[in-house]
């Protein structure tokens, strides 16, 4: 059946609840519950979460946002954790303890600074492992939850309180670590890189088929974030836009190592348009950097291209 | 019926863990106890037991993934040593907080650096102060029965902490000795199946294990992992005298030995305790009244009855195979005499760092912190409380 947001969101009950505190205009709890409502009603899912922004403010005690079973532990290890977890579900069904009808699916949510650094061995490990999970990545692109600090996902030239835009050194002067690839490189069933866009059909199907393709599979979400960002709370549907629009965040999947473009803007907007409403981008636009923004552009076009030509490559293989 | 067999202790833990067969077992080699996930999964690889084996990308993970089993309702179980238990070191403290009646089996070694592999206690003396049950075995038949034992004290209502098995690496682990081993059947039969009251696979009752626990709460949810530490004691001598009951071997919080009558004992942990024995037979042989107080119950510590078993001795050294660098003593020493103090007995006590890096304990060791401890009791002050057993004292 074709996908109809109006449908989804009328007849599938969220499983990420209100009463959460998560910031307005936040990218992440939209994410977190479109995701979850893509597993099917009748299946219960252990989540795991990495200390982040969206652990601190889904489960302070004795409140919890989540109608199925959670599990946070540390930083670092959603992807051991969680693998723990569905290790025992393995054991137990093979051993016929739990009941037949149990159909328990397994999420982990972290973020950028969970995902790509303090977690990648963790995640890298579970992916290899082959365990039956799904770890979700909500890309904010730096370490929110302690106060904006850069991450190996930060875009280059962002303002963050340790790559901050100075006299001398106009922010962080990395290009960002592309995480789905590496991901692609574990040789999983299923990657993705996904984003709320429009509305939500791409996020909604891409976390259905990540979390009903048997195996390890990875989504990284675009998850904008309004204080580190700098983008008025209203915004956060335009920068997901824009970031689409503009080629920053390609939509893709990777089906057994072949590439599809889930959407290609008809006109590919130039990169001040997703820079320019945000403040950590702001010195960019001061004049005499106008080297910055062409810089960035041309990152932005060259991993396009990249992304065109593996997509005619891998499909052209196949 | 017991069957008697001849086991390293690595193979000890390893058959114990066999017959327990836990639900899911995450581990990652490290020297000296790499040969425990090894063993182990030969026995899934041949179908000897229904264990689902993580085989993690490092320590820091296995205790991960055995946190995620567990609280998924499955019984997990870990094997390491020194650094491997370091880098678990955050998730050992996650482990005790969310009550995950986890057993790990530690084969105990230097913690670097600089890098060394042989016994010492530094990585358990690490997590002392973790929330773990920490048992100590002089022996393989120790390190067996001490494993079969764990999962009915971790997992009882009133305890719910994980647990650890500590013994000596190389010294025990790589030493094959005469075992007795109980029966696969009566092992399965006592050990008992595990029924969670709460699990996360429950999906009749989802629950959240995990949160951000905040000044409002986290205060009394320590002090219920205490309360839970207190009630462990008479847990743990329940559970001996079961034992005892089924195999015919007594356990208690420590063992005296030749304690009774004596006038000086030595205190210490693990594969020490058996040198220690046989230094304290030759010294009875000559009339002197030398004994031991062997710790098997590190955590919870049982400061009372150690202290009454202490009573009435006239003088204390305490082994310690781990140094604090505190410039006061070390870890155990400072357990003891804590214990002596609260119970108002003042009796001299000297503190002899030992066997640090694997360096050879000899029976001639033992037998001259006797010597000392003859002319503590002649003098009855203690001139210097922290000293070294073994060291070569012209290179420092």
């Amino acid at each position: 059946m074709a996908y109809n947001v109006k449908e989804v969101v009328a007849h599938k009950p969220s499983r990420f609840t209100e009463g959460h505190r998560m910031c307005a205009g936040c990218g992440a709890p939209p994410v977190a519950r479109h995701v979850m409502r893509a597993l099917k009603e009748e299946d219960h899912a252990v989540v795991a979460n990495a200390t982040g922004c969206m652990e601190v403010s889904t489960f302070i005690y004795p409140y919890s946002a989540w109608t199925d079973s959670f599990i946070h532990t540390a930083f670092e290890c959603a992807g051991a954790t969680l693998s723990g977890a569905e290790a025992a579900y393995v054991s137990l069904k093979r051993q016929g303890k739990l009941p037949e009808e149990n159909h328990t699916k397994f999420i982990a949510f972290g973020g950028d600074g969970g995902t790509y650094d303090i977690g990648l061995q963790s995640l890298s490990g579970a992916m290899e492992r082959g365990h039956d999970m799904t770890y979700v990545c909500y890309d904010n692109g730096a370490y929110m939850n302690t106060g904006i600090q850069r991450s190996s996902a930060t875009p280059k030239f962002a303002d963050t309180t340790t790559s901050p835009a100075g006299k001398v050194i106009p922010g962080k002067m990395q290009s960002r670590k592309d995480l789905a690839k590496i991901m692609v490189g574990h040789h999983l069933p299923y990657v993705a890189q996904t984003a709320a866009f429009m509305n939500f059909k791409d996020l909604y199907e891409k976390a259905e088929k990540a979390i009903y393709t048997e195996g390890p599979t990875f989504l990284n979400v675009l998850s904008p974030c309004p204080r580190g960002w700098g983008y008025a709370t209203e915004d956060l549907m335009l920068i997901n836009k824009l970031a689409v629009d503009t080629c920053y965040w390609p939509l893709y999947e990777v089906v057994d190592g072949v590439y599809h473009i889930t959407y290609k803007p008809a006109k590919k907007l130039p990169i001040e348009e997703f820079l320019r409403p945000q403040k950590r981008f702001k010195h960019m636009f001061k004049p005499g950097n106008e080297w910055m923004i062409e810089d960035f552009q041309k990152e932005v076009d060259t991993r396009w291209q990249e992304l065109l030509d593996l997509e005619e490559m891998t499909n052209k293989a196949n | 019926m017991s069957i008697r067999e001849r086991l390293s202790g690595n193979e000890a833990a390893a058959t114990a863990m066999k017959q327990i067969n836990p639900d899911v077992v995450a581990a990652f080699p490290i020297t000296p106890s790499t040969e425990i996930p090894q063993y182990f999964s030969t026995f899934v690889a041949n179908g000897a037991v229904d264990t689902e084996f993580v085989a993690v990308e490092s320590e820091h993970s296995a205790m991960s993934a055995c946190i995620g089993a567990e609280a998924a309702g499955c019984r997990a179980m870990t094997a390491t040593s020194a650094n491997g238990l370091s880098l678990m070191w955050e998730m050992i403290y996650i482990a005790s907080s969310l009550r995950l009646p986890i057993v790990l089996s530690l084969v105990n070694r230097a913690v670097s650096g600089p890098l060394n592999i042989h016994c010492d206690h530094s990585d358990a003396m690490g997590v002392r102060d973790a929330g773990w049950i920490m048992l100590f075995s002089e022996n393989n038949q120790e390190a067996y029965d001490n494993t079969l034992m764990a999962h009915r004290i971790a997992e009882h209502e009133n305890v719910l902490l994980p647990l650890m098995v500590c013994q000596d690496g190389f010294i025990t682990s790589h030493s094959i000795e005469n075992i007795e081993l109980e029966e696969d059947s009566e092992v399965k039969k006592f050990v008992g199946e595990y029924h969670p009251k709460h699990y996360l696979l429950n999906e009749k009752e989802p629950i959240a294990v995990g949160p951000l626990d905040l000044q409002a709460y986290l205060f009394e949810h320590k002090a219920q992992q205490a309360e839970a530490m207190k009630a462990a004691k008479d847990v743990i001598l329940d559970v001996a005298k079961d034992f005892e009951a089924w195999t015919g071997r007594h356990y208690g919080l420590f063992e005296s030995y030749m304690l009774d009558d004596c006038d000086m004992a030595i205190v210490c942990m693990n594969s020490t305790a058996g040198t220690t024995k046989a230094v304290v037979n030759e010294l009875r042989k000559k009339g002197i009244k030398a004994g031991l107080l062997k710790i098997r119950v590190y955590r919870p510590f049982p400061s009372e009855e150690i202290a009454a078993a202490l009573a009435n001795v006239k003088a204390i050294a305490v082994l310690d195979k781990a140094d604090s660098l505190n410039g006061m003593g070390s870890a155990l020493f400072q357990d003891v005499a804590s214990s002596m103090y609260v119970s108002g007995n003042y009796i001299p006590m000297v503190d002899y760092v030992y066997g640090i890096g694997g360096r050879d304990t000899t029976t001639n060791d033992i037998a001259s912190v006797y010597d000392d401890l003859s002319e503590i009791v002649k003098t009855g002050t203690v001139q210097n409380p922290y000293r070294y057993l073994g060291l070569r004292k012209e290179e420092i």
